[in-house]
Parts: C-alpha cells; sequence; structure tokens
C-alpha cells in the first residue's frame, strides 16, 4: 500500500530549541494514526509541522508522494491540502455553520458546493444548526463543524490538535468512535494528537508514543500495551508495576511470584537481573490459590475492581478484579499468575 | 477558560518566517519612521550654549508642567471617560440610548478652538463675569472666580476633548467583557461596585490604557492650548527655542528628548499589556442585560453622563453658534465650501491610507519575528506624541533631498530640472499625517486582531486560502468594527490638524481648521465660528456613526445584521 | 502566496506613482512670469484683498501659503535652490533678518522702492523691506490711571506699578522686538533690570494674546499693558458689542514721545534666492508700496503706512500724531535671541 503521509527523520527546532529529534513514521492511505504523549512533549509540533505551520530543519516530510518540507523547501500551508480540526474549533464566529463548511470549498462549482454540503451534513447530522452562528452551538455541535469544515474539500490528511480536549470525560470516547466512523465511512487519513490513551486507543489504528521530542514506538495499539518497547512505555500505556526479577532461562524469569515464563525468546541473558512488567489483568483473583496478598487500596470501576495489592515482602501490584469480588482493605486474598505475554527491562542505572 | 494557556502559546509562535509581506513591511514602517529618527538624529548636531541656557532657566520648568499637565489629563479623561462608560453599559436610565453616542461628541472639537470658546465665555471680560459684576456692582478684584487660563484650565479643556478616547475603549472593553464572569462575580457576592473595580475594570485595563496613551500623547503634542493659555510646556518650549532663539537644532534635540519620553510610556504601556494578557476564549455569550435605574439613581447617572456632553460639546457649540450668526455673511463664500471639500478630502484620504497601513503592519507584525521590523513598527507609531510642526520638519528634509537627487539626475542626464516633485504636494500632507496619526490606526487595529485567535489564522490557511485571502476574507470582516473606528478616530484627527497642514500644504490650499485657526489666531473669535463649527459638523457624521456600529459590536450580535 | 509576492508592492508603486504623477503636474512651479508664488505670515485675511487687487491690476496669479514665520523659513531652506517661492511675506522683522542671515533672500535693487521705503525700515543690502508699521504702544485705563503719569516702557518697571502691569508672553515677536531695541539702546544689563522689575510688576502671569491684555485693562485687572495698536483698532470695529465696550474703556499712550520714541516694528517682504519671478516679485513691491495699497493696511487692519504721506484713516487720526523709534531695524533682528534669553533670564514667562 502506498504511504499516504511519510516522515523521515524529522527535526524541528523553535528559536533555536531541538522540539522534535529525528521524527520518522508513515501512515497508509484511509489509515489513522494517533500521536501520544504527555504535555510539552512535541507531539502538537510534529502535528504543526505536517500542517506546514513549522519547518524541519533536518529530515523530510511527504504527503501523498510529494515532499512537502524538508530545510530547505515548505510547501505553502494552503497548497498541502491537509485539513485541520483545532482544540478551539476556531470556527469563524463572523459566518454561519454552512458558511464555515463552505469556506474551504471555493474551488468547486455552486452544484458540486451544495452536494458536498449536502453529504456533511448528512454524515454529521448538522441539519438543526446549518444556519445559526457558531456561538449559538454547544461544544459538540462546534465539534462537529469544526469537523465538517476540515474535511469538506477531501484533503489528502487531516490532522486533528486534540479535538476532544474540552469535552467531558464521558464524551470523549464515545465522540471518539464517531469521529472515526466517520473518518472510515470517508476514507479519510488522519492523524490525531492526544494525552488520553483511551481516545488515542478508541479512535487510531496505530499509535505513536512521544516524549521529549522523540518517537518511542508507532505500533498498534495492542502492542503497545502488551509488547511496549521500552519501560516509559510501559509505564505510559496502562498501568501495571515492575517487580525486580533474574532470567534463568531463554524464556523464564524468576521473580518472588515464582518462575514466569513468556513464549518468545528473553533479549537478556541468563543471570542478569531485570525488571518484570505485570499487567493488572495478569494477576488473577483466586480464592483457591495459595498465594496471597494483602489488599492495600481499591478502587471501583463499574464493572471490576483496581485492587492494590501488598504482597509479604512489601512489593505491591495490581489486579483487575470483577467487581462482585468485593474485598474490604487489610483482607488478605488469594491470587494467581496468568501472563501471555512476559515483557522484561534491564533495571534502571 | 482551560485553554488560555495554550492559545497562549500558540499566539507567541508564528508561521514559518516566510511571510512574503516581511519586506514591504519593514520599508514601509522605516519609511514612516524616518521623520522621527531625522528628529531623533538632530543630538548630533550639538547646541551646548542654548542647552546650558535652558537647563539654566526654563527647562526644569518645561518639564515639570508637561509633567502635572499629563497627570492632569490623564486622571480627569480617566473620570470622565470610565464612568459613564460603565453606566451606560450596564444600566438603563433617561437618555442613556441619546448620551451613548452623544459622549462621544467632544472627539470632534479641536482642543484649541474649545480653548478659544471657553477663553471668551469664562474670562474677566466675558459674559458671565461681566453679568456677575452687573449685578453685583463688584469690581475686578471684589470676587473670586476660576481662572481658565491656568494649569487647570489647560487641564479641564483637554480633558475635555480628550476623554472620548477612553470613553470610546473602555465602553468597548466592558461590552466585549463576558457577562459570565461578571455574573459569576455577582453570585460569588460582589455588589455592582465591587463587580466593577474587581472584575469589570481589571478586565477592561488593557483597553483603558490604550485609550489613556493616546491622551496622554495627544496631550504631550499640544501646542495651541497651552501657548494659548501662556503655559510653558515642553512644546512651547519646543517652538520657543526654535522661534525665539533661532536654532532650530536646539528645537529638535527638544523634540528627540520628548520622543525618548514617550518611548519610555510606550515601553510601560507595552510592559504591563505583556504581564497581563486577555484572551477572551469563550465561544459563548449570553447577551447583557442593561438594569433599568429609578429615583434618584437615574437622575444622578443621567447628571453624570450627560455632564461631559454639555461641557464638552453642547456649551462651545451654543457659543460658536451664536458668534456664527453674528459673522455667517461674511465668512461663508465659495472658498468656505472649498474650505470644507479639502478637509473631507484630506480627511478621507489620510484615514484610508493610515487604516490600511494599520492593518497591513499590526498584521505583519504579528506574524514576523524579526526584531528590526517590530522596533520600525514600534517607533512608526510614536509620531502622535510630537508637535505636527516638527513632524512636518521631518517630513520635508528627506522628501526634499530626494527631490534634489532627481533633480540633479534629471538636470545632468537630460538637462532639465524637475524641480519640487515631493516636497510641496499632497504627498508630502498624507505622508505627515500618516506619520503623526498612524498610532490611533495601530493601536485600534491592533486592539481588534488579537479578538482573532491565531488558530483561525491556521485554520484559514489549512482551508487554502493564501495570506492575502485570509486578510480580506477572516481579517477584514471579522475586524470591521475595528477598521471602522481607525478610520473615523483619523478622519476626525485630520480634520483638526493644524500645524503640519499649516506649513506642508501646497499652494491655494486651505482647510477649515487653517481659516478657524487664522481667525481665531489674529483674536477675531466670532469670525473664527463658522470654519470651527464646520469642523465639529463634518466631525460629528462619523463619530455618530462609529458609536453606533460599536453598540452593535457586542458579543451575540449576529454579524450579518 | 506567489501572486502575493510578486503583485502587492507592484500594486503599492503604481498606485504611488500615480498619485505622485498626479500631484505633480497641478503643482510644478509655472516658469512664465504671469505667475508668483509667495510663502506668507501674514494671514490670508489680512493680505489678500490687496493680491487680489494686484492680480486684477497686472494679470499676474498668486499662489500663496500662509504658516508661522519660522516654520516657512524652514520650508524655504530645506527647498534651497528648488524652491516654488518668490516672495516672502512677514510680520516682523526678525523672520525677514533670520532668512537673510541664512541667505534665502536676494537683493533687489530698485530707487523707487528705496525712495518710499525709509531707510531704517529696509534692509541696508535691500534683501527686505518694510511694507507696514506696527507700533508697540501702552494701553491704560481711562478711570483708573491718568495719562500724565506714563512716560516711557522704562517707567512701566518703577515700582509705582506694582501689581498693574499685564503683557502677553515672552514668546510673542513684538514683545521680543521691543525688548531688542531697547538692548539696543541701554544695554544688556539695564534691560535685563528692567525686565525683571517689569516682570515683578506683573498684574498676573503673561496669557492670551494683545487683545485679551485690553480686556484685562478695560475689566480691571490690571491698569497698563503693552499692545500693538492694531489690535486696539479691530476691537474698536468688533462685531461682538462686548469687546467693543471693553476697547473704548482704554486709552492709548504713545510712550517715550520726549526721548526716542514708540518701538515700530514692520511686516515686511523679501524676494527669496531661488525666486524665478524676479520681476514680477519687483511689481509686487511696488504695488503693495503704491498709495492705495498703503492706505489699505491702515484701512483694513489699522496698521500705520510705511510710505509718508499717506493721509490716515479716522481710526488711526484718532490715536493722535507720535514719534517713533529710528532704530535701524535689522538691530531688531540681531539681538532677537538674546532678547529672549533675557526675558528667559528674567523670569518674564
Amino acid at each position: 500500500m502506498n504511504s499516504t503521509l511519510e516522515l523521515k527523520n524529522v527535526s524541528v527546532a523553535i528559536e533555536g530549541c531541538t522540539i522534535l529529534d529525528s521524527i520518522s513514521f508513515n501512515l497508509t492511505e484511509g489509515a489513522i494514526g494517533c500521536l501520544l504523549g504527555p504535555s510539552g512533549c512535541g507531539k502538537t509540533t510534529l502535528l504543526r509541522t505536517i500542517a506546514g505551520f513549522e519547518q524541519p530543519f533536518e529530515g523530510e516530510v511527504w504527503i501523498s508522494g510529494i515532499r512537502a518540507s524538508d530545510k530547505r523547501h515548505l510547501v505553502a500551508i494552503e497548497q498541502r491540502q491537509v485539513g485541520m480540526v483545532f482544540q478551539d474549533f476556531a470556527l469563524f464566529p463572523h459566518m454561519t455553520v454552512k458558511e464555515n463548511i463552505a469556506f474551504g470549498l471555493a474551488g468547486l462549482s455552486g452544484r458540486h458546493r451544495k452536494q458536498r454540503i449536502r453529504e456533511l451534513v448528512d454524515l454529521l447530522k448538522m441539519d438543526d444548526f446549518l444556519n445559526k452562528y457558531p456561538h449559538r452551538l454547544s461544544g459538540g455541535q462546534q465539534q462537529r463543524v469544526a469537523l465538517a469544515r476540515a474535511i469538506a474539500s477531501r484533503p489528502r490528511v487531516l490532522l486533528l490538535d486534540e479535538p476532544f480536549a474540552s469535552m467531558d470525560i464521558g464524551l470523549r470516547e464515545h465522540l471518539a468512535r464517531e469521529v472515526r466512523e466517520i473518518l472510515k465511512q470517508d476514507g479519510i487519513t488522519a492523524v490525531l494528537v492526544s494525552h488520553n490513551q483511551l481516545e488515542a486507543f478508541a479512535m487510531a489504528d496505530v499509535v505513536g508514543v512521544i516524549n521529549d521530542g522523540r518517537l518511542l514506538q508507532w505500533d498498534t495499539a495492542f502492542n503497545l500495551y502488551h509488547r511496549p518497547g521500552n519501560a516509559y512505555i510501559a509505564d505510559f500505556i496502562g498501568e501495571g508495576v515492575f517487580i525486580p526479577g533474574t532470567v534463568i532461562g531463554e524464556k523464564s524469569v524468576e521473580t518472588e511470584l515464582g518462575i514466569i515464563s513468556g513464549s518468545a525468546p528473553l533479549a537478556a541473558l541468563p543471570g542478569s537481573p531485570v525488571n518484570v512488567l505485570i499487567r493488572p489483568d495478569d494477576i488473577l483473583h483466586d480464592d483457591d490459590s495459595t498465594m496471597t496478598a494483602v489488599v492495600h487500596k481499591k478502587a471501583f470501576r463499574g464493572a471490576e475492581f483496581l485492587y492494590t495489592l501488598a504482597l509479604d515482602s512489601g512489593t505491591q501490584l495490581l489486579s483487575l478484579v470483577p467487581s462482585h469480588h468485593n474485598h474490604p482493605v487489610n483482607e488478605a486474598i488469594g491470587i494467581r499468575l496468568e501472563i501471555d505475554h512476559l515483557v522484561v527491562f534491564p533495571p534502571e542505572a | 477558560m482551560s485553554t488560555t494557556a495554550s492559545a497562549m502559546t500558540t499566539s507567541q509562535r508564528r508561521l514559518p518566517g516566510r511571510s512574503p509581506s516581511k519586506t514591504v513591511l519593514f520599508v514601509l514602517a522605516s519609511l514612516i519612521s524616518l521623520p522621527l529618527l531625522v528628529v531623533v538624529f538632530s543630538i548630533f548636531n550639538p547646541a551646548p550654549e542654548i542647552w546650558r541656557h535652558l537647563l539654566d532657566t526654563v527647562l526644569s520648568e518645561y518639564i515639570s508642567n508637561s509633567i502635572k499637565l499629563m497627570l492632569g489629563v490623564g486622571l480627569l479623561s480617566l473620570i470622565l471617560g470610565i464612568v459613564p462608560a460603565w453606566l451606560t453599559t450596564m444600566f438603563r436610565f433617561p437618555l442613556s440610548k441619546q448620551l451613548e453616542w452623544a459622549l462621544l461628541l467632544p472627539l470632534a472639537m479641536p482642543a484649541y478652538i474649545i480653548a478659544y470658546t471657553y477663553t471668551g465665555v469664562l474670562d474677566a471680560s466675558g459674559p458671565i463675569q461681566t453679568l456677575i459684576r452687573d449685578l453685583t456692582g463688584w469690581g475686578f478684584r471684589d470676587y473670586w472666580f476660576p481662572e481658565i487660563r491656568s494649569m487647570g484650565g489647560a487641564i479641564t479643556m483637554l480633558a475635555f476633548v480628550l476623554y472620548p478616547y477612553i470613553y470610546l475603549i473602555t465602553r468597548a472593553a466592558f461590552i466585549n467583557q463576558s457577562v459570565c464572569s461578571l455574573e459569576a462575580a455577582r453570585t460569588l457576592g460582589c455588589g455592582p461596585w465591587k463587580v466593577f473595580f474587581r472584575i469589570a475594570l481589571p478586565l477592561a485595563r488593557p483597553g483603558i490604557i490604550v485609550g489613556l496613551s493616546l491622551v496622554l500623547m495627544e496631550t504631550l503634542a499640544d501646542y495651541g492650548t497651552v501657548q494659548y493659555f501662556g503655559i510653558s510646556a515642553f512644546t512651547t518650549g519646543i517652538f520657543r527655542t526654535w522661534f525665539g532663539l533661532g536654532n532650530s537644532a536646539a528645537a529638535a534635540q527638544l523634540s528627540a528628548l520628548l520622543m525618548i519620553f514617550v518611548a519610555v510610556l510606550v515601553y510601560v504601556e507595552y510592559w504591563s499589556r505583556q504581564k497581563q494578557r486577555y484572551h477572551h476564549i469563550s465561544t459563548r455569550f449570553s447577551s447583557l442585560v442593561q438594569k433599568p435605574l429609578h429615583g434618584y439613581q437615574a437622575v444622578i447617572a443621567t447628571i453624570v453622563c450627560s455632564l461631559p456632553v454639555i461641557a464638552g460639546f453642547i456649551i462651545p457649540v451654543c457659543f460658536q453658534m451664536y458668534w456664527a450668526l453674528l459673522t455667517y455673511v461674511d465668512v461663508i463664500d465659495s472658498a468656505f465650501l472649498t474650505q470644507i471639500w479639502h478637509s473631507v478630502l484630506l480627511a478621507a484620504l489620510a484615514a484610508v491610507i493610515a487604516t490600511a497601513l494599520a492593518l497591513f503592519m499590526a498584521y505583519g507584525k504579528r506574524h514576523t519575528a524579526s526584531t528590526f521590523t517590530r522596533l520600525a513598527v514600534n517607533i512608526s507609531g510614536m509620531g502622535y506624541a510630537i508637535p505636527g510642526t516638527v513632524i512636518a520638519v521631518g517630513v520635508m528634509l528627506p522628501l526634499a533631498w530626494v527631490d534634489k537627487m532627481v533633480d540633479s539626475y534629471f538636470r545632468s542626464h537630460f538637462d532639465v530640472s524637475t524641480g519640487l516633485i515631493l516636497s510641496g504636494t499632497l504627498f508630502a500632507l498624507l505622508f505627515a499625517y500618516t506619520v503623526r496619526f498612524l498610532a490611533v490606526s495601530l493601536k485600534t487595529v491592533d486592539a481588534g486582531l488579537t479578538k482573532i485567535k491565531p488558530s483561525m489564522e491556521e485554520a484559514g490557511r489549512s482551508l487554502g486560502l493564501s495570506e492575502f485571502r485570509l486578510l480580506r476574507k477572516v481579517h477584514i470582516p471579522m475586524m470591521r468594527g475595528s477598521l471602522l473606528a481607525a478610520f473615523l478616530l483619523v478622519f476626525v484627527d485630520v480634520l483638526k490638524e493644524l500645524p503640519a497642514t499649516l506649513i506642508l500644504r501646497p499652494f491655494n490650499f486651505n482647510t477649515l481648521a487653517i481659516r478657524a485657526y487664522e481667525l481665531a489666531n489674529e483674536e477675531r473669535l466670532a469670525d473664527a465660528a463658522c470654519p470651527s463649527l464646520a469642523i465639529v459638523l463634518v466631525g460629528i457624521i462619523p463619530v455618530i456613526y462609529l458609536s453606533q456600529s460599536i453598540s452593535k459590536s457586542r458579543p451575540g450580535h449576529e454579524f450579518n445584521a | 502566496m506567489k501572486l502575493m509576492k510578486s503583485k502587492t508592492p507592484e500594486l503599492l508603486f503604481s498606485s504611488l506613482m500615480i498619485i505622485l504623477v498626479s500631484i505633480t503636474f497641478s503643482v510644478t512651479a509655472d516658469e512664465s512670469d504671469k505667475v508668483i508664488n509667495i510663502y506668507s505670515e501674514r494671514k490670508e485675511e489680512l493680505i489678500k484683498p490687496l493680491l487680489d487687487r494686484f492680480s486684477e491690476t497686472t494679470g499676474i496669479k498668486v499662489n500663496m501659503i500662509t504658516a508661522k514665520g519660522d516654520a516657512l523659513i524652514k520650508r524655504l531652506e530645506i527647498e534651497g535652490k528648488n524652491s516654488p517661492a518668490d516672495i516672502l511675506l512677514t510680520t516682523d522683522v526678525a523672520r525677514l533678518y533670520r532668512a537673510k542671515s541664512l541667505e534665502l533672500l536676494q537683493p533687489i535693487e530698485s530707487d523707487v522702492i528705496k525712495a518710499i521705503v525709509p531707510a531704517n525700515f529696509r534692509d541696508t543690502e535691500s534683501t527686505w523691506f518694510g511694507l507696514s508699521l506696527r507700533a508697540r504702544v501702552i494701553v491704560y485705563a481711562r478711570d483708573r490711571v491718568d495719562p500724565e503719569d506714563l512716560s516711557s516702557y522704562e517707567a512701566l518697571a518703577d515700582p509705582e506699578w506694582k501689581g498693574r502691569v499685564c503683557v502677553r508672553s515672552s514668546s510673542n515677536a513684538y514683545n521680543q522686538s521691543l525688548v531688542s531695541s531697547m538692548i539696543v539702546h541701554n544695554g544688556l544689563e539695564v534691560t535685563e533690570d528692567w525686565a525683571k522689575g517689569l516682570v515683578d510688576n506683573f498684574a498676573r502671569r503673561p496669557k492670551g494674546g494683545d487683545r485679551d491684555q485690553i480686556k484685562a485693562v478695560a475689566v480691571g485687572e490690571c491698569d497698563v499693558a503693552l499692545v500693538n495698536t492694531y489690535y486696539l483698532g479691530g476691537m474698536l470695529h468688533s462685531d461682538i458689542k462686548a469687546e467693543k465696550a471693553a476697547a473704548e474703556k482704554v486709552g492709548l499712550f504713545w510712550p517715550n514721545q520726549s526721548g526716542r520714541g514708540a518701538h515700530f516694528n514692520v511686516s515686511g517682504i523679501g524676494v527669496t534666492r531661488s525666486a524665478v519671478h524676479v520681476d514680477a516679485a519687483t511689481r509686487l513691491i511696488k504695488f503693495l508700496l503704491n498709495d492705495e495699497s498703503q492706505a489699505w493696511y491702515a484701512e483694513a487692519n489699522y496698521e500705520y503706512p510705511v510710505k509718508s504721506g499717506i493721509p490716515a484713516s479716522a481710526t488711526l487720526q484718532a490715536w493722535g500724531d507720535y514719534k517713533a523709534d529710528p532704530i535701524k531695524l535689522d538691530q531688531l533682528g540681531q539681538h532677537n535671541a538674546e532678547a529672549v534669553r533675557l526675558m528667559d533670564r528674567a523670569g518674564w514667562k
């Protein structure tokens, strides 16, 4: 498949300060990628670099087989055919919803423009407020208008900068799924910036974790969770704890929870000390188990409890337990290990 | 308001440094700064003997009087401007709708005209004091009457005609304030007064400071009023050094000193805005409901808001009309109509140029990171504090230099003398107006530009608009109010402008202001009434229009309405 | 963006050129001798009627700009040899002197003119000529001051006038020329002492114009004032009743009649060095010196003719005969700056 968007070793500096360091990834046509990372990690700068608001001092940005940016060339923003949805939506307050959407359609004939607007209105269910001004709309409605405006002219790449940041949390995942549906329906290649992993997982096909200006891993959500490339990602994505252990074989580690074996060979030599990632779903509650741990804290999550458990040694573990197993704090409960993906990292220096 | 932080960081970032207009912007800003720099460079032409004399005798008085004047005019204008702005925005009381626009009327009144008029009325030989003496039989020394031609009088006169700048900008700020934050404050137990001082005033502060800086700059540049009132201020000092001591170099150096002073003021203003930046982010507004006032409260509100109008407009206009009735037969002729036409033509041309330049420069400044360009733009906004005559000289010098170059080129190559191409033309005059009044349009347009979030520009660009079309399709419609305000303020200012017009105009080119001045300066107040009234009348029309467009700019107002 | 790059400056430039060309053609100096260009410090109202008559009788078109004298001189200086001005008209001699010192005027050798203008009222080198005379006199309150008590300018500094004298600011050209004449006659030190004494005698801080001084005398704010006669004339013929009444309350006193005579300044004329219409300029000077014009000065503005033998108007006749200070007026110009500094030191605002 052709890459619609490809970044090759892109480095960007703002006011002399390097923000992005040698970023590479590509996105196939129709795929949705997400740049995930804590605030200040450079993900928004990366998005703006793709859009053409920033120029890399090294590396190249390719959009649909055209070199859009490198350190010497910069295809003008308005000629790149990228759509962008802004965090604050940036709707034009002096135009109605319809005028906002039609804004990027100046090149189309009247009939085609009408037709495209009709499509978008149907797609995004905007009939009720098509002739209103933006300040009359709810946040969700504004969001839909911003999206419609950005995809109206069928951009090669759609960029979304924290599009759900101003929504309430309950709405976020729902909207993220909705937007994903729409993008998939229209076959739009998109890059999303987020600091919220649930949002990222709900929407994206591929997720890139960025920290400190570096792209740490560009992978599916599943792999990021279960096969994190390094300790940072393991820590950043999902929940879990590290417990110390020693490599005893090609695929096995010995820990205070016993010997844990994985399906793939480990990168570490036998005998070397490692940290083993234990996810909450790796620890199952089993009343019959001989291994016990004391409930230290618990958080109700609807269908499940997230228990923080303490072993005798003081090591803490997390465990996700169906919520009908309601144990009080300080009670010792039986636990069982069930690790499909053994993830170990060398201990920190 | 959770997005404030990120809106700020993006606003500091700029589009990639290849704005096509950058060079043009730099050249334009430098051109406009040139006359001011010419003045500053006079420093390198020392006149130590004159300076010794000035330091020994009058300089300290010039400075202290100018500072007193600025403090007084600033304070009084703040009171006259802010209080009615708040009352007419928040409350409904008898005449409040009319006062809303009437409070702007003094803007159309030239300061020297109001000074001449009030002197004619309140002076010892004026009708009021004469009446007092006739009624009581007292002599001049038997009673106390406030002396109009004093520091206090000058402060009052200037404040009467300058407060509308503060009123205008503050009212716009009050109107644009989120009703939510005001209402939130009320629910937190703040009374209306507390809301005013704790919330509304601090929120409106950037606007108030812009208005105040315009007032102070205009005060510093005033010559007519202080000269007539016999107050040795900085401007009178400049002209005394030039005309009396015959030393134009030292006079230019005094002007340079004045500019340095203004530069400090401008920097302080800039600095104070840096510290606090209010981006209005909320995307939804509820419309402001004006609370009706009743009983004595309504009466007080009406009186408080009508006082500035009566003092700054109605009284002087009434006396002008009385005098005009005595003299109109002699004064109004075909030449008078030509003068009206010239005044309107110049004012309109200058206003178009200053507004267009301001838009271009404010927009460009926002998108360019070049320190030099920003500096040039900032310098070009300083001409407002410099007396028109000094600016005129600053304009003449470079223009004459260009003329000389062109002339000698044509002489040597074609044996033809081109004479003066730029000097003594309307071009020179319009150039001077631009230098003098760019500050007004620049500040107004700048304020309007902050309403456009950087993300909106980026959205426009990502939707396929070039920078130029973005300006046309997004900025200009969104800033219509500010652009209009800039146009009208410059229009009215040029209409009133005297000194630069006087010295730079082409042959046989008269305006209303020149006519009014020449007659008033010959101490023929009655004859000066007709042209003065004409200035006021021509100025009123845009002022009323301006006021109406501000009322409409209330958020939540449909933009197409 | 590309469009912008090429077209905006071009557009700007071409529109500027259009404006320039159109303005230039309307102002370029006319080389024919049927036109004359004047820079006038004299207000339009007070010279235009004469110039109109000049155009009528000679067919020479007169172009004029009025402004402050020093500003006009600066303009002449900056414009240099390209200046379109043929004539500089001023309202006092110090400006003429200054223009001459800056080498902006050229000599006009004409025996006719020399015969009309007395030698002390014209430049020795014939670069400027007085056209009308402006006398600075003492006005006094008829009801409170006995003219017998008045004698000279010098005597106004005597203690008996303490708190009784009104005079306008020392920025005024006529105060400067009066003090200059006193420096010439009495020397610097004596004059400075006199100025200090006069300042001591001020009834109020100097403010307003000469008419204001007359009004102040009329209402009793002060008893005597130094003013130019034509202001009193203007008030006596004012449309405003109060002005007329005030003027009628004061008497005019010719000072120093037993000594050197009253101080006179001139409104004058000079032909610029850049003048191309020298013949027309000379004709204008002669025209302004003919009997009719000279009488007009007295009729219209109550000034005294520079030419002897012109029958005085009724107003001037009523003020009686006088003896004028015979000082060479260029000496006033020489001492002008000195006079201003002296007044600064004396505290004359």
